[in-house]
């Protein structure tokens, strides 16, 4: 089993031992695992795990639960590799190791087959999750929901169930690939292309955050092309172990914006513009697209990169209100982009941004981290939710879907009284000079 | 251990803080130390001082070693498992009991960490300031076993000066209580002083008693770029001869620059053959005038730019940019091996000197780092222990590097401590009659050889890897 294992699966994503020999075990990363912080055992730390895999890829622990169990309470967050010195790339490894469990017998289960069939059937598939997202703003908007839990339903079923439904974000009314025209002019001359990921979530569960978005592009002169057959960028099948899912998603994109000429493409959401700036790298060994993936990363950018960038060109209006901002994971961690937002929200006149403590500190949100690990990430919330009471802001600011429906879920648990939005909601009501919410 | 043995340590801890997972078993085979490790029969998370009392005991009668663990980020192998071991992690441990305003105290047990502990009484206007590069992580209880040192070493000194006291349980369960709030206390031998750097072979500590200072108000950072290496040392021994005593004098060599810079992109000069990181610390004017006489003193020796820190900010930056040294270094070459050959500071140009000779003999590549104002450098083979040859040669110029520093007056470690990785280097130190009295010591707290053995200076039970090697397998090898 072991060394089918280390054959098959595990070498084909660590192509030689190099990458799992660069961990120095120096324990730079302790500090900053949340897994780690709450457990304090080696086995929840990135070292620990890295370990680990080492040792089940030269066959010398077979595939356990507590492996199984060890690789899937990770987070994810990738805090650990802002700081390692050394430049491991922990995340992968781990994501190889989810892939390895996924296609072995523990990937077998139902709730993993469960999550496999919503990854590649539903998510992967746009005119699917429309449907299904169309089933579930019945049931959110019709009184089904508040029914089922005013009767104590969920209870019955599980005590846990009826947390995770709360958490679950709602659909929005109208999904914003269905407002949105293939390219979108701003009303004065163009000053840069944009193309822009509608993304597969944030389509149908944030279009009002799409809408932002591409208000504030073509308020700032951009005109924003947004190509219908796009789909969704394959973060979260790779992140689960499902890359063969991911690479076609990513292929199809590289195809369908390469049929237009953009300066560069925008996305809203951490996760996805950090699964788009890898494109170069999963597809690195492909003849086909290597080239092509590689180009296309190299002008991926988060809406707050590129607004950063452009800043001299713009005028903001006075936004009143005390902020604080949380940086998503993927963004900080993966991207590397923590000074941008920050930039961009200091320059609008009236905004005063509070220090958020362990602003970097992942919120447990963490994809469908919050479902499948519910108590584990509540203790991070409700870390994540003191640092933020402890700001007196009024605010929290986030780029990430995840992270927002995950401290707006926790605002109401931990009674801590703050709204939160994604920056260009705030950045659009600067530049539209308009206080209103 | 036999599972009867396992059995009498799970009903003195309980199930729960208790493992002999093969994974657990892997996760606490090995620390920061490089090509070491070793597997521990089990691992335990006792949750009293009675607990470990008893579990003492039982390793005296089943018999099995104990090897108590920190945070794991020792880089001289102290906290790594011998043959038959059990692991004792102490990271849960981590409260701070007591500040104490009136005496400027803090007592703390011994899981906290030292930036955590740091930042606490920080609250409260005073200052800890042994710092190691690992702070965020590693823990006092480790600090303490290993008498740690740290970037602020210069001016305030290192652990030792700082313990007041220690409470720990000895190999025969007893426990023990050194020092206490008192000032001035010569009553009998300063065993709390002993048991500061015994790296665990004394006792497990539970808890310690430190003394803290009123924090400095006023701190100025600056960085000097030098295209030359001597000019670097030079600037140093300058700085000491002008009667200054910054609390930090970091030296960075060109391969450490580069490495740094590629992980922080804080703009490092990639082309400075060296940089010296230099804070001043204290309050008010001096502080200023101190700064000033250190610019100048740069200038003089031709120093290339000097940049100084506009805020608070940009100094943390380059402090914690500094601490990644030993990591980044990782950047290069899979396995890094760090020694800290320490010599009396007038003799550090010899000593940079003396790096450049060793790599350059044996073959091998070195990053150079460390503390320039106390004379403790880091020189950092960057190797990989998968090329047996390369490595035997590392071993090589290691041995040259600790003989030229023991030449130069110096000794085989600063700060890390001698654990496994260097005690084969002990005698040379501290001579055959030191040696004997230290494993005289031991044999006489530690009857039965069970706390920590095969650290400092025992030869067995061996640990894997391939190091420590005997002197004997050197060719060449002289005095």
């Amino acid at each position: 089993m072991s060394e089918k294992i280390n054959l098959l699966v595990l070498q084909k994503i660590l192509p030689n031992d190099d990458i799992l020999s660069q961990c120095i075990h120096c324990g730079m990363c302790l500090a900053t695992c949340p897994t780690y912080e709450l457990t304090k055992l080696e086995r929840s730390s990135p070292r620990g795990r890295i370990r680990l895999i080492n040792a089940l890829a030269k066959s010398e622990i077979e595939l356990t639960d507590t492996f199984v169990y060890e690789m899937n309470f990770c987070l994810d967050c990738q805090a650990c590799e802002t700081a390692c010195p050394a430049g491991v790339k922990y995340g992968s490894m781990v994501e190889a190791a989810r892939e390895v469990i996924s296609e072995s017998e523990y990937g077998a289960s139902f709730s993993n087959k469960f999550k496999k069939f919503l990854l590649r059937n539903i998510l992967a598939s746009q005119p699917k999750l429309k449907f299904v997202s169309k089933l579930l703003f019945i049931y959110q908007s019709f009184g089904i929901k508040k029914f089922l839990h005013s009767i104590g339903f969920f209870k019955l079923l599980s005590p846990k169930l009826g947390e995770v439904d709360k958490l679950s974000p709602e659909v929005s009314k109208t999904f914003s690939s269905n407002i949105f025209q293939e390219r979108i002019k701003p009303k004065g001359e163009i000053k840069y292309k944009i193309a822009f990921l509608t993304g597969c979530l944030m389509d149908v569960m944030f279009a009002e955050i799409n809408k932002d978005t591409v208000d504030v592009l073509t308020l700032c002169n951009c005109e924003v092309i947004n190509p219908k057959n796009q789909v969704c960028c394959g973060s979260l099948h790779a992140h689960n172990g499902d890359i063969e899912t991911a690479i076609k998603l990513a292929k199809k994109n590289v195809d369908e914006f390469g049929k237009f000429d953009y300066d560069f493409l925008v996305s809203n959401s951490a996760g996805c513009g950090a699964f788009m700036k890898e494109y170069g790298h999963v597809l690195q060994n492909d003849f086909n697209y290597s080239e092509k993936a590689k180009l296309f990363s190299e002008k991926v950018k988060d809406i707050t990169e590129f607004l950063s960038d452009i800043l001299p060109e713009i005028t903001f209006h006075n936004v009143e209100g005390s902020f604080t901002y949380h940086d998503a994971c993927h963004l900080a961690h993966t991207q590397k982009v923590t000074n941008q937002p920050r930039k961009v929200l200091n320059s609008i006149p009236g905004i005063e941004l509070n220090n958020l403590e362990e602003s970097t500190w992942c919120c447990g949100s963490a994809g469908i981290y919050n479902i499948v690990h519910y108590d584990d990430s509540m203790k991070m919330l409700e870390r994540k939710m003191e640092n933020i009471r402890k700001t007196n802001s009024s605010t929290v600011l986030t780029g990430n879907p995840g992270c927002i429906s995950q401290i707006k879920y926790g605002a109401k648990k931990f009674n801590v009284n703050v709204e939160v939005f994604h920056p260009v909601t705030i950045i659009k009501r600067a530049l539209l000079n308009s206080n209103k919410k | 251990m036999d599972n009867a043995a396992k059995e009498k340590i799970k009903a003195i801890v309980g199930n729960k803080n208790f493992t002999d997972s093969q994974e657990d078993r892997i996760c606490y085979s090995y620390d920061g130390t490089a090509v070491l490790h070793h597997l521990p029969e089990a691992i335990v998370f006792p949750e009293t001082d009675e607990q470990i009392s008893k579990i003492m005991k039982l390793a005296n009668e089943a018999p099995f070693n104990v090897v108590p663990r920190g945070a794991g980020t020792g880089l001289s192998g102290g906290s790594i498992p011998v043959e038959n071991s059990l692991v004792v992690v102490m990271t849960r441990w981590n409260r701070i009991l007591e500040i104490d305003t009136k005496n400027l105290t803090v007592t703390v047990e011994p899981g906290v960490t030292t930036a955590n502990l740091q930042s606490e009484v920080e609250k409260y206007g005073l200052f800890y300031p042994p710092d190691p590069g690992s702070l965020t992580v590693c823990t006092i209880g480790g600090n303490v076993a290993n008498n740690s040192g740290g970037l602020r070493g210069l001016k305030y000194g290192v652990t030792k000066n700082y313990v007041l006291g220690t409470e720990l349980i000895l190999p025969n369960g007893d426990l023990l209580k050194t020092g206490g709030k008192n000032v001035k206390d010569v009553a009998g031998y300063n065993l709390k002083d002993f048991i500061v750097g015994s790296e665990g072979t004394i006792g497990i500590i539970t808890k310690i008693l430190l003394k803290l200072i009123p924090l400095p108000t006023e701190s100025i950072t600056l960085l000097a770029y030098f295209d030359k290496l001597t000019d670097s040392a030079q600037a140093v021994s300058d700085i000491i001869s002008a009667h200054i005593v910054p609390c930090m004098m970091e030296f960075l060599d060109n391969t450490t620059i580069n490495c740094v810079e590629d992980y922080t992109h804080i703009g490092l000069p990639k082309n400075s053959e060296a940089i010296l990181l230099i804070e001043v610390d204290g309050k008010g004017s001096a502080v200023q005038e101190d700064a000033e006489t250190v610019k100048n003193i740069m200038k003089k020796n031709r120093a290339s730019f000097i940049r100084v820190a506009a805020s608070i900010s940009e100094a943390n930056i380059l402090k914690t940019a500094r601490r990644s040294a030993f990591s980044a270094l990782a950047r290069k070459r899979p396995t890094t091996i760090l020694e800290d050959a320490t010599v009396p500071r007038s003799e550090l140009p010899a000593m940079i000197e003396k790096v450049t000779e060793a790599a350059r003999k044996f073959d091998v590549t070195f990053g150079d780092f460390g503390h320039a104002g106390d004379g403790n450098l880091h020189p950092t083979c960057l190797t990989d222990e998968r090329d047996k040859n390369e490595l035997d040669r590392a071993h090589k110029a290691f041995d040259f590097i600790f003989n030229e520093a023991i030449k130069l007056g110096g000794t085989i470690t600063g700060e890390h401590g001698t654990g496994l990785a260097k005690k084969h280097f002990l005698e040379m130190v501290a001579g055959i009659p030191g040696v004997e009295m230290m494993k005289k010591i031991k044999s006489a707290i530690d009857e039965n050889n069970i706390l920590n053995p095969g650290k400092i200076f025992t030869i067995s039970p061996k640990c894997e890897g391939s190091l420590p090697f005997k002197r004997e397998q050197i060719k060449d090898f002289h005095l």
